[in-house]
């Protein structure tokens, strides 16, 4: 790998040299490096592009890292990833996706992943991502993750995109057998002529199942947003979404809530509040010595962490 | 250290006629005073102390500090020139922390150690609240607390507080009174300004102000303005002069 690609993985899987446990690199539309371990086999997709992440029950305390950095301008790809989690599992999935795009071609990631997540098993998923490159070719992403939730089975989601992604368009699909829980948390900041949509739907099946979905967004420049939460309560349930954002300069955010109660003992909440930065949140950084602009981003910042 | 010239402040009040907050207000505060200021509740003493910090602009007049006029200097020139405030209703964020902000505050990389004394200062239990977020979650005594200690960390020549006492318990008063008075011990060009209306406070100034009406109503050493202040408010005649 390049410098440039090596400094992609760090951006999106914090990665400074190859991770411990198991892991599948993609790089520039091939898979530079793998590796198994004794719980945890990757096997590369014989009809279409994409890997198979299987997890055998009981497999406790190991992650796999299975990042994806594009630097080649005009690349375009669609990747099928699916993860077959066995019961009784607590492991740690980091994914990602870095481009870097210094010519005039667009690159594009589009990439399904879908989970099966055995019973009482636990999965943490982070992802994150990351565009750069001086182009003007545009760098965007499209992902979808499904999950499949079995009994008791726990996942912890986070997505974060943070910088240089200009378009992206985000599905989240999940359903939820009894005693399952997801907990979705998104960072996401946009600038320039940006766009990004992230939608979430939930359809929670099972008898005492949870969902709780948070999203904290800024927008900033000429930026657009839309944000989508779908929560179905289908049985005893529990669910709540929260959208915090902060607009700035010429940005717009849309959120768009909706929760569907199917049966009495759902209990359904949505939260969201968009709003520029309190004017007296600024004026208290300003008296602690700190400019305006470095009040502004101290506060994004802070938002976003 | 500090001279108002004739400042006034203006604002437009909802018959869009202009309601006068600050009228053409003279005073001078030297360098080593301990200052409190005191007065009915809307004379313009928080106003006063905006106008000093440069969170509202005066309409008329000028401001004196060192005998620089700093009349058009931002927040921030008026931060590095040496003018510290601790706002009557501090402000809650969202993912800062109370080290971040003292942090910000003592204005270089604080160690966790240096940010705790700050808190111990006012009263905090520091190893509790350091990694706690400026928000909703805190009560209010707490974060009052935390204004002030943010103020200790700016460590400038002179600090403004604004009804430090609000919220806070009985027990805590005694080590806040000691805290400003330490302050004010430093070194002897700091001044500090507290407006409030607490007996205890007006106790230990060297220096009573009262402001009523959005006017100088009274300045002067305490033993001469604080027998009068405490007779029978209503027939004080600092705050009749407002009826
Ligand atoms: N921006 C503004 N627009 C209109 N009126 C204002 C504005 N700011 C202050 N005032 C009014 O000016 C007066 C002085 O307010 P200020 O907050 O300075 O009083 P104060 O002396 O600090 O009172 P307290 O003791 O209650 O804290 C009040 O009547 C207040 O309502
Ligand atoms: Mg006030």
């Amino acid at each position: 790998m390049d410098a440039i690609q090596k400094e992609l993985l760090e951006q999106v899987a914090g990665l400074h040299e190859m991770p411990a446990g198991a892991y599948n690199i993609r790089a520039n539309g091939e898979a530079v490096a793998r590796s198994t371990t004794a719980h945890i086999d990757i096997v590369t997709k014989t009809d279409k592009s994409g890997i198979d992440i299987v997890i055998k029950p009981g497999t406790k305390k190991e992650s796999v890292h299975i990042p994806v950095v594009l630097s080649q301008s005009g690349l375009t790809e669609m990747v099928y990833n699916d993860f077959y989690i066995g019961d009784d599992c607590d492991v740690t999935i980091v994914a990602g996706c870095g481009i870097h795009n210094s010519g005039d071609q667009m690159s594009k990631h589009d990439g399904i992943h879908t989970f099966y997540i055995g019973k009482n098993s636990h999965v943490k998923y982070v992802e994150k991502h990351y565009g750069s490159g001086e182009g003007t070719g545009e760098r965007i992403m499209n992902p979808e993750t499904v999950v499949e939730l079995q009994e008791n089975s726990f996942m912890e989601l986070e997505t974060v995109q943070i910088r240089g992604v200009d378009s992206t368009r985000r599905s989240t699909r999940a359903t939820l057998a009894d005693g399952a829980k997801i907990i979705v948390t998104e960072k996401l900041m946009t600038h320039g002529k940006q766009y990004a949509e992230t939608s979430f739907d939930v359809d929670l099946n099972g008898e005492g199942s949870s969902a709780n979905v948070i999203s904290r967004a800024v927008a900033r420049d000429d930026s657009r947003q839309l944000f989508l939460a779908k929560i179905n309560g289908n049985n005893r349930c529990v669910g709540h979404s929260e959208c915090d954002a902060i607009i700035m300069d010429n940005a717009k955010i849309s959120a768009v809530p909706e929760i569907t109660a199917n049966h009495l003992d759902a209990e359904l909440i949505h939260e969201a509040a968009i709003g520029k930065i309190a004017g007296e949140q600024i004026v208290k950084l300003m008296t602690l010595g700190l400019t305006e602009a470095q009040a502004e981003a101290q506060i994004v910042n802070g938002f976003l962490k | 250290m500090l001279q108002l010239e004739n400042l006034s402040f203006q604002v437009a009040d909802e018959s869009d006629s202009r309601k006068e907050i600050i009228k053409n207000l003279n005073l001078t505060i030297d360098n080593h005073r301990f200052i409190v200021i005191t007065g009915p509740n809307g004379g313009g003493k928080s106003t006063l102390a905006k106008l000093i910090m440069g969170i509202e602009k005066p309409t008329g007049g000028r401001i004196l500090f060192n005998g620089q006029d700093i009349t058009e200097l931002s927040i921030t020139e008026r931060a590095k020139c040496g003018i510290s405030f601790a706002f009557q209703q501090p402000v809650r964020f969202k993912g800062i922390k109370v080290k971040d902000l003292i942090t910000l505050a003592a204005g270089d990389a604080l160690s966790t150690a240096g940010a705790c004394e700050y808190l111990s200062k006012v009263g905090l239990c520091a190893r509790d609240y350091i990694n706690r977020d400026v928000d909703a979650s805190l009560s209010g005594g707490e974060l009052k607390r935390i204004e002030i200690a943010t103020v200790l960390a700016r460590n400038t020549a002179l600090s403004v507080f604004d009804e430090p006492e609000a919220g806070i318990d009985l027990w805590s008063f005694n080590n806040l009174i000691k805290v400003f008075e330490d302050l004010h011990d430093i070194d002897s060009d700091r001044s500090l300004i507290i407006i409030s209306h607490q007996e205890r406070i007006l106790n230990i100034a060297d220096e009573i102000v009262v402001i009523a009406d959005g006017q100088v109503k009274a300045q002067g050493r305490r033993e001469n303005i604080l027998p009068e202040l405490l007779q029978d408010t209503g027939s004080c005649r600092f705050y009749q002069e407002v009826q």
